[in-house]
């Protein structure tokens, strides 16, 4: 696949662009300067396909339109094919037109399946780009005698981009910035350009089909724009292309709720993977888009884990934090009923850790239920002779009224008979404020007695 | 007709056969890429089982791809509901994920063993059909039979979970025991597919078989025994193809005999296709047999009625 002679040779006539910067940074570190210098030209091309594919690949995860991606880099092949059965020839450009018309192709015949045959979509997808690989393939498959490999279509391979060099103004730069570069600006004029559109279109299609702006041209340029960085990148990853383009935004969207903040991320992470993906493979001698494919996976593992908003152990610690607080409520609602019930109300009952841990309730959460209690002075004491604070007294009050103004309201609104109004009380004490209260107060005139004939506590 | 087409002839048609019955599921549960991100998913177990078993036999290297295969799609319904994430870019991101790791396994192999042929990633994509022993027929037959004892067994439970999730779970059946089931089914499927036409083929041969078969009829075992026939046809056919053009690859071609189906089906089927739309009457025809437009009885005789009174006048 690599014509390693080819390469010496040109590289023995020409510079390669930077050689100085890369030389000096070869020199400080005392590493050998060809791999110092191909190292640097592999990371800026995958630089370069980070930040085109994570631009667009946001836009198709919020459109949900991420398999479209899949389908694309696997009909490219059959664009290339197509144009060599025409030409019978392998030119570069043509060949990129052909996989771009392709790319274009797959999705104006996705669509066209979906509608007009009314296969569901996911489906058409699958019918349409599976043919055209299926014809692809065939095509490819009797071209052995030209140079048009299935190798080189589907599997491009970063580790190989710093050596593939092309002269250009008497200095060689990588081969893959004619198709990087092109891709990358398009895309950016395109964001530019559209940017109002692409957000409405993605965020709101209805409304902005009321507004008067169709959403299926977007859709159709978007696509192209897709298309022409899917062929862009592929020469470089390969059929991995689809993970660069779905992979960081889908970590980033995880992160954030903001569309500019979403691309900037995206393409850090993007950055990051591909980056650590390529240091991983010379170390292992493995490919550096599969290994980028599983740094962004293994990114996005640690977004769905950590993430702020969203993340499952956020989520987790934010559940024990609340069922925390539930439990420790219960608790200063029972003292505080005890405390009713007692025969001299201004005397503070003192209870034991036994009967604290049945009023919690949840036996897991107890100690540190009561651990939350005594650092927020509500209850204090020794473990045979717990007592509320004055604070804590106040607290369960509060509870109290909650409940018991909840229940009176159940009954006024709701018709629920007497013994249904206790338990969805008893959920509902732990999120009535005092403004809550308050409204409920004057709703119902100041209700003195709940539903069961006890007072309601001020 | 030599020996070696027929085993491939046997060996495609039961394979058709299988995934039209479980490509039926996929198509109309809206899961039809559910195979893909199996198939993709599939290549890292398939290294990593070459690596720590250091054995080519094909049932251990099947194995590690259907445990992998599985976990790819246990994954995707994991991260569909712990995160917001829509199911189109989980399932991109589980296909690439995965099939990245598996790249970057299948290099390592490459590296260590240069002369082995087993770790060929062009025939993981396209699979080597012509090349099918009479033992891979074997395991492609008891998988097929498996698929459909289960299919049989279960019917109900698979159509009511299929059209009606909720009442399905409503009616007391457990709905995840068999979404697992018809997972576990679709990546049985897959992996034994795997060998013989390879990623992308086997994910269109769950799709289109059964996409065509929806063109025919209405109902759930019309369809999933019009879409095994479909299947077996494309496989029969694909392989006769292949061995006439000697050197054509079976499994494209097995994908592009469906692929006509598809297109047939959508031509000529009575209801849904593009022949019975272009013969469908047109709003003015329809219109024309309204009540209201048709000419009032009372009237009629009224005019009949004078017409014989002109004509006994005329007289």
């Amino acid at each position: 696949m690599i014509d390693f002679e080819f390469c010496s040779t040109l590289a023995a006539g020409y510079p390669v662009a930077l050689q100085g910067f890369t030389d000096a940074v070869a020199e400080f570190f005392g590493w050998p300067k060809a791999n110092v210098q191909n190292a640097f030209w592999s990371l800026a091309v995958a630089s370069l396909c980070s930040i085109c594919c994570s631009l667009v690949g946001c836009f198709l995860v919020l459109r949900r339109m991420s398999l479209l991606s899949d389908a694309l880099s696997h009909s490219v092949l059959a664009g290339i094919a197509a144009v060599y059965l025409v030409t019978g020839d392998v030119q570069p450009i043509p060949m990129l037109l052909g996989a771009l018309g392709a790319g274009i192709a797959t999705a104006v015949m996705t669509e066209f399946v979906h509608r007009r045959a009314a296969v569901p979509e996911d489906s058409s997808i699958g019918i349409v780009f599976t043919s055209m690989f299926a014809f692809g393939v065939i095509v490819v498959s009797q071209a052995r005698g030209v140079h048009l490999d299935l190798d080189c279509v589907l599997f491009g391979d970063l580790a190989f981009a710093g050596i593939h060099m092309r002269p250009i103004g008497g200095v060689l730069w990588p081969e893959s910035f004619g198709n990087l570069i092109p891709a990358c600006l398009v895309t950016m004029a395109f964001l530019y350009l559209f940017w109002k559109e692409l957000r409405l279109t993605s965020f709101d299609p209805t409304f902005a089909l009321t507004v008067g702006f169709g959403a299926s041209l977007m859709h159709y340029l978007l696509t192209t724009v897709v298309a022409i960085v899917t062929v862009a990148a592929m020469d470089v990853v390969g059929l991995l292309v689809v993970a660069l383009l779905i992979v960081p935004p889908a970590t980033a969207a995880l992160l954030t709720s903001r569309l500019t903040t979403m691309l900037l991320v995206s393409i850090v992470i993007s950055l990051i993977s591909t980056w650590s993906g390529y240091l991983l493979a010379l170390r292992w001698s493995s490919s550096a888009a599969g290994l980028a494919a599983v740094m962004s996976g293994l990114l996005l593992c640690l977004a769905v884990l950590l993430s702020p908003t969203s993340g499952v152990l956020g989520r987790i610690l934010r559940t024990i934090r609340l069922r925390t607080r539930i439990a420790a409520e219960d608790v200063l609602a029972g003292l505080f009923r005890q405390q009713e019930a007692s025969a001299s109300p201004d005397l503070r009952i003192s209870v034991s850790l036994e009967e604290c841990h049945n009023l919690a309730g949840q036996p897991w959460l107890t100690s540190a239920a009561l651990r939350w209690l005594r650092q927020k002075n509500l209850l204090a004491g020794q473990d045979a002779k717990l007592q509320l604070t004055d604070a804590g007294y106040q607290y369960g009050l509060s509870l109290v009224r909650s409940h018991r103004l909840w229940e009176s309201y159940l009954l006024e609104n709701f018709d629920l008979p007497a013994d249904h109004l206790h338990i969805p009380a008893e959920d509902m004490e732990h999120f009535i404020g005092p403004q809550l209260q308050n409204r409920i107060t004057e709703e119902l005139s100041a209700p003195s007695q709940d539903p069961h004939g006890r007072e309601i506590p001020r | 007709m030599g020996d070696q087409t027929i085993i491939v002839i046997v060996g495609t048609a039961l394979l058709g056969i299988a995934s039209g019955m479980v490509g039926t599921f996929a198509v109309l549960r809206r899961r039809a890429l559910t195979g893909d991100v199996v198939a993709h998913s599939a290549l890292p177990g398939l290294c990593l089982a070459f690596l720590l078993f250091e054995s080519k036999s094909i049932l251990v290297l099947l194995a590690g791809a259907l445990v992998s295969g599985l976990l790819g799609a246990i994954t995707v319904s994991l991260l569909t509901r712990l995160t917001r994430l829509k199911d189109d870019a989980v399932q991109g991101i589980v296909l690439s994920v995965f099939y990245g790791s598996g790249i970057a396994l299948t290099r390592v192999i490459q590296n260590r063993y240069r002369a082995s042929n087993e770790s060929d990633l062009e025939s993981f994509l396209i699979g080597r059909a012509a090349t099918m022993l009479k033992s891979d027929v074997l395991q492609i037959a008891g998988v097929t039979l498996a698929v459909s004892i289960v299919v049989v067994l279960l019917y109900k439970e698979l159509k009511l979970l299929s059209f009606d999730r909720q009442f399905c779970s409503v009616q007391g059946l457990a709905a995840t025991p068999l979404d697992f089931t018809l997972m576990l089914l679709t990546a049985v499927t897959v992996v034994v597919g795997l060998p013989a036409v390879g990623v992308v083929l086997m994910a269109a041969l769950l799709i289109i078989p059964a996409a065509a078969a929806r063109f025919w009829t209405d109902r759930l075992s019309g369809m999933m025994a019009i879409a095994s026939i479909f299947g077996a046809v494309s496989g029969i056919v694909g392989t006769l193809l292949s061995a006439h053009w000697d050197g054509l690859p079976t499994g494209p071609l097995i994908v592009l005999t469906s692929t006509s189906l598809f297109l047939l089906s959508w031509i000529f089927s009575p209801h849904r296709g593009i022949m019975a739309s272009l013969r469908r009457p047109t709003l003015g025809e329809l219109e024309a047999e309204l009540p209201w437009n048709q000419p009032d009885p009372i009237v009629v005789d009224f005019v009949k009625s004078s017409a014989s009174v002109k004509e006994s006048s005329n007289d």
